[in-house]
C-alpha cells in the first residue's frame, strides 16, 4: 500500500504546511496520483455497469424484440399499454405511495420522541435501550417477517394496506430513532436550559427551539425511510395479495413467473418502479449529503 | 410533549443532560411499538414452532426442529446460505478499504460518486436481480462485449447460479459497505497519520500499524449489517440463482414451508433458525471486535 494525498500536490497548499523534504512530497504525490487513478477506474468500472443495468432495462421496455444484438431492431411503446391492461396501476402506484407515506410518518411520530431520549438522556438502561432498537436491523426481515405475517393473518390483516404498515415498521422505526438521535445530540442542551431559564415552557421551548434545529434531520430520516420502504420487499411481499400489491412486489411476481409475460413487459414495470424510486431519490440528495451523517456519527 | 430535561440538576456527563422520569415516557410509544410488532410476534413465533398440525394448537413438540435436521436437504441450505453470503460480504469489504483509504481526504466529484454507489441500494433486490438477469444474460450486452472482444467464444453463464447471486448481492450490498468504511476512515484525526509519518513510519507501516487498526472496530461493524442482509437474501437467490438447488438459501426453505406448504409452525422454525445462526456469527464478530479493539487500543497507546 503507498501514501496517497488527498489531492494533487499543486492544487494543494495545505499539503507544504505538512513539511516533509520537497523529493518526499513529490513522490508522495506521484504515488497518490497512481492510488488516485486505480480509485476513478474502480469507480468508473461500478459506475459502466450500473448504467450497463439501469440502461439494459430501460432499452428493453421500449424494444419491439430483442435478442442477441447490441440494440433492438425497432422502438415502441406497447408494452406500457401493456402492463397497464396487466395490473391496476393506479393501484399499484397507490398502494406504494400510501404505505411508504403512511410507515414514515408513523415512524416519525414513534421515533422522534424515543431518538430524544436516547439522544439526551443518562439513565439506567440506556444501553439496552439501544441494542432493543438495534435488533431489529440485525437480523434478516423474514426472520421475524414470518411470525409476524403469521399473525398478523390470523388477525385477518392480510391483504390490506394496514398489515402492510404494520410490518413494515418494524425495521423503518428503529432505523428513523438511530438516524435522528445523532441530529438531536447536536443541538446545544445549553439551547434548552436558556429558553427554559428565560421562562418558556417544555412545550414552548420544544416547538420554538428544539424542533427548528432539527428539521433536517427529519427531512434526512424521513426521506431515507421513504427511499427504504419503497425497496422493502420482503416484509411487504408476505402480507400483499392483489389488493394491498405494491410495485416491488408486482414486479417480483412478474419477473418469478418469467415466461408468462414478454420480457419487455417486466422491463416496462421495472422502468415504472425505477421512475418512482428515482424520483424520491432525487429529493432526497437535494437535502442530504449520503457521507455526512455517517461521519458525523462518528465524529460526535 | 414534555421533552424538556430538568434544568435544576444541569448538565450530566458527556453534554447530556439528565431525564426526569417523565420524560423517559416519550419511549413509550416506540417501545410499544417494537414491543408489539418485534418481541412479541418472536415469542409467538417461538410457541408457534413448538407446535404441529393445520391449527397448530397441540402440545408443544420439537417435531418441527427434528424434522429439519433429520432432512439433509434442508440442514444443505444453512451450508448453502453460508456459501452465497460469506464470499460477497468478504470481497466487498475487503475490496472498500483500499477505496475508502484512498479517498478518506475526500476526493473530486465526492457528491456524484456517493450518488451513484447509492444508486443500487435505491433501486432495491427486486430490481437489481431483474436488471442483472437482462444485462448479464447470455445475450446481454455484458457477454456482447466479452465476445466482441473475442475474451470468450461462448457466452458466459453469469446469470441462473452462485455467480448470479453474487453478482446480485454485491451491487446491493457494496455501496453501504463502502460508504460506511469511508466514513470511518476519512473520521481518523489525521494527526495519527502525521505523527506516525514522523516518527519514522512508512507508509506502509502507517497503514497496517495504524489507520488500519484504529478502523478494524468500524469494518466489523460494517461487516455485520451486510452479513445480515446477505444472509437473509430472498429474491436475488429466486431470481438470479438457482433456487430449486445451488442456491437453495434457508430463506428460501422458510418460505416455502410457511407460505408454499402452509405450514406456518415448520417455517416460523425455519426463520428462527437462520435467526440464530445469523446472529451467533454477528456474535462472534462482535466478541472478537472488542478483543481487537482492546489490542489495538494499546499498541496505539504505546506507539504515539
Amino acid at each position: 500500500m503507498t501514501q496517497l494525498t488527498d489531492r494533487p500536490a499543486a492544487a494543494s497548499p495545505t499539503l507544504q504546511a505538512r513539511g516533509g523534504p520537497a523529493t518526499a512530497r513529490v513522490a508522495r504525490a506521484r504515488s497518490g496520483r497512481w492510488g488516485r487513478v486505480l480509485f476513478y477506474a474502480a469507480i468508473g468500472f461500478f459506475a459502466v455497469n450500473v448504467a450497463g443495468l439501469v440502461g439494459t432495462v430501460l432499452v428493453d421496455s421500449f424494444a419491439t424484440e430483442w435478442f442477441g444484438t447490441w440494440l433492438p431492431p425497432g422502438l415502441t411503446t406497447r408494452w406500457y399499454e401493456y402492463i397497464a391492461a396487466d395490473h391496476d396501476m393506479p393501484l399499484l402506484l397507490f398502494n406504494t405511495f400510501f404505505v411508504a407515506a403512511a410507515t414514515t410518518l408513523i415512524a416519525l411520530l414513534l421515533g422522534f420522541p424515543a431518538a430524544y431520549v436516547l439522544a439526551r438522556g443518562t439513565f439506567r438502561g440506556r444501553g439496552l435501550l439501544a441494542a432493543l432498537y438495534a435488533l431489529p436491523m440485525l437480523v434478516p426481515p423474514l426472520v421475524y417477517g414470518i411470525p409476524l405475517a403469521t399473525l398478523l393473518l390470523r388477525l385477518n390483516l392480510g391483504d390490506t394496506l394496514a398489515g402492510v404498515v404494520l410490518i413494515n415498521l418494524v425495521p423503518i422505526v428503529p432505523f428513523v430513532i438511530l438516524i435522528l438521535a445523532p441530529f438531536i445530540e447536536q443541538v446545544d442542551p445549553s439551547l434548552e436550559a436558556a429558553s427554559r431559564m428565560l421562562g418558556a415552557g417544555r412545550w414552548q421551548t420544544f416547538r420554538r427551539v428544539v424542533l427548528p434545529l432539527v428539521v433536517p434531520g427529519l427531512l434526512t430520516a424521513g426521506l431515507l425511510a421513504v427511499v427504504r420502504t419503497i425497496a422493502m420487499f420482503e416484509l411487504t411481499f408476505l402480507v400483499a395479495e392483489a389488493q394491498s400489491e405494491t410495485l416491488v412486489v408486482a414486479l417480483y411476481n412478474d419477473a418469478f413467473a418469467a415466461g408468462m409475460r414478454p420480457v419487455q413487459a417486466i422491463s416496462a414495470l421495472a422502468v415504472v418502479y425505477m421512475l418512482t424510486t428515482m424520483a424520491l431519490l432525487g429529493i432526497a440528495l437535494f437535502f442530504v449529503k449520503p457521507t455526512q451523517f455517517v461521519v458525523r456519527l462518528k465524529e460526535r | 410533549m414534555a421533552t424538556v430535561p430538568d434544568t435544576r440538576r444541569g448538565l450530566g456527563p458527556g453534554g447530556r443532560i439528565r431525564v426526569d422520569r417523565g420524560a423517559l415516557l416519550l419511549s413509550l410509544p416506540a417501545l410499544i411499538c417494537v414491543g408489539v410488532l418485534f418481541v412479541f410476534p418472536f415469542l409467538f413465533g417461538i410457541d408457534l414452532s413448538l407446535r404441529t398440525g393445520a391449527r397448530a394448537a397441540g402440545p408443544w413438540t420439537l417435531a418441527n426442529y427434528t424434522q429439519f435436521f433429520g432432512d439433509p436437504d434442508q440442514v444443505n441450505t444453512i451450508w448453502t446460505t453460508f456459501r452465497v453470503a460469506l464470499p460477497v460480504t468478504i470481497f466487498s469489504v475487503a475490496l472498500s478499504v483500499p477505496l475508502a483509504y484512498v479517498m478518506r481526504h475526500g476526493v473530486k466529484y465526492e457528491r456524484l460518486i456517493t450518488s451513484l454507489l447509492i444508486l443500487p441500494i435505491t433501486l432495491g433486490t427486486v430490481m437489481v436481480a431483474q436488471a442483472v438477469l437482462n444485462y448479464f444474460g447470455p445475450v446481454g450486452w455484458v457477454n456482447q462485449v466479452l465476445q466482441a472482444l473475442d475474451l470468450v467464444h461462448e457466452p458466459v453463464r453469469f446469470t441462473h447460479n452462485w455467480l448470479g447471486v453474487e453478482i446480485a448481492l454485491f451491487l446491493n450490498g457494496f455501496p453501504l459497505v463502502f460508504v460506511m468504511i469511508l466514513g470511518y476512515m476519512s473520521g481518523i484525526d489525521p494527526e495519527l497519520e502525521r505523527a506516525s509519518r514522523m516518527l519514522g513510519a512508512g507508509p506502509g507501516q502507517t497503514f497496517w500499524r495504524v489507520l488500519l487498526p484504529v478502523t478494524l472496530p468500524g469494518l466489523a461493524i460494517a461487516f455485520c449489517l451486510s452479513f445480515v442482509a446477505n444472509f437473509g437474501v430472498f429474491p436475488s437467490a429466486t431470481l438470479v440463482g438457482e433456487p430449486e438447488g445451488p442456491t437453495r438459501v434457508i430463506a428460501i426453505a422458510a418460505y416455502d414451508a410457511a407460505f408454499v406448504q402452509y405450514n406456518p409452525p415448520q417455517g416460523t422454525a425455519i426463520a428462527l433458525l437462520m435467526g440464530v445462526i445469523e446472529l451467533a456469527v454477528v456474535g462472534v464478530v462482535l466478541w472478537l471486535r472488542a478483543r481487537t479493539t482492546r489490542t489495538a487500543t494499546i499498541r496505539g497507546g504505546k506507539g504515539a
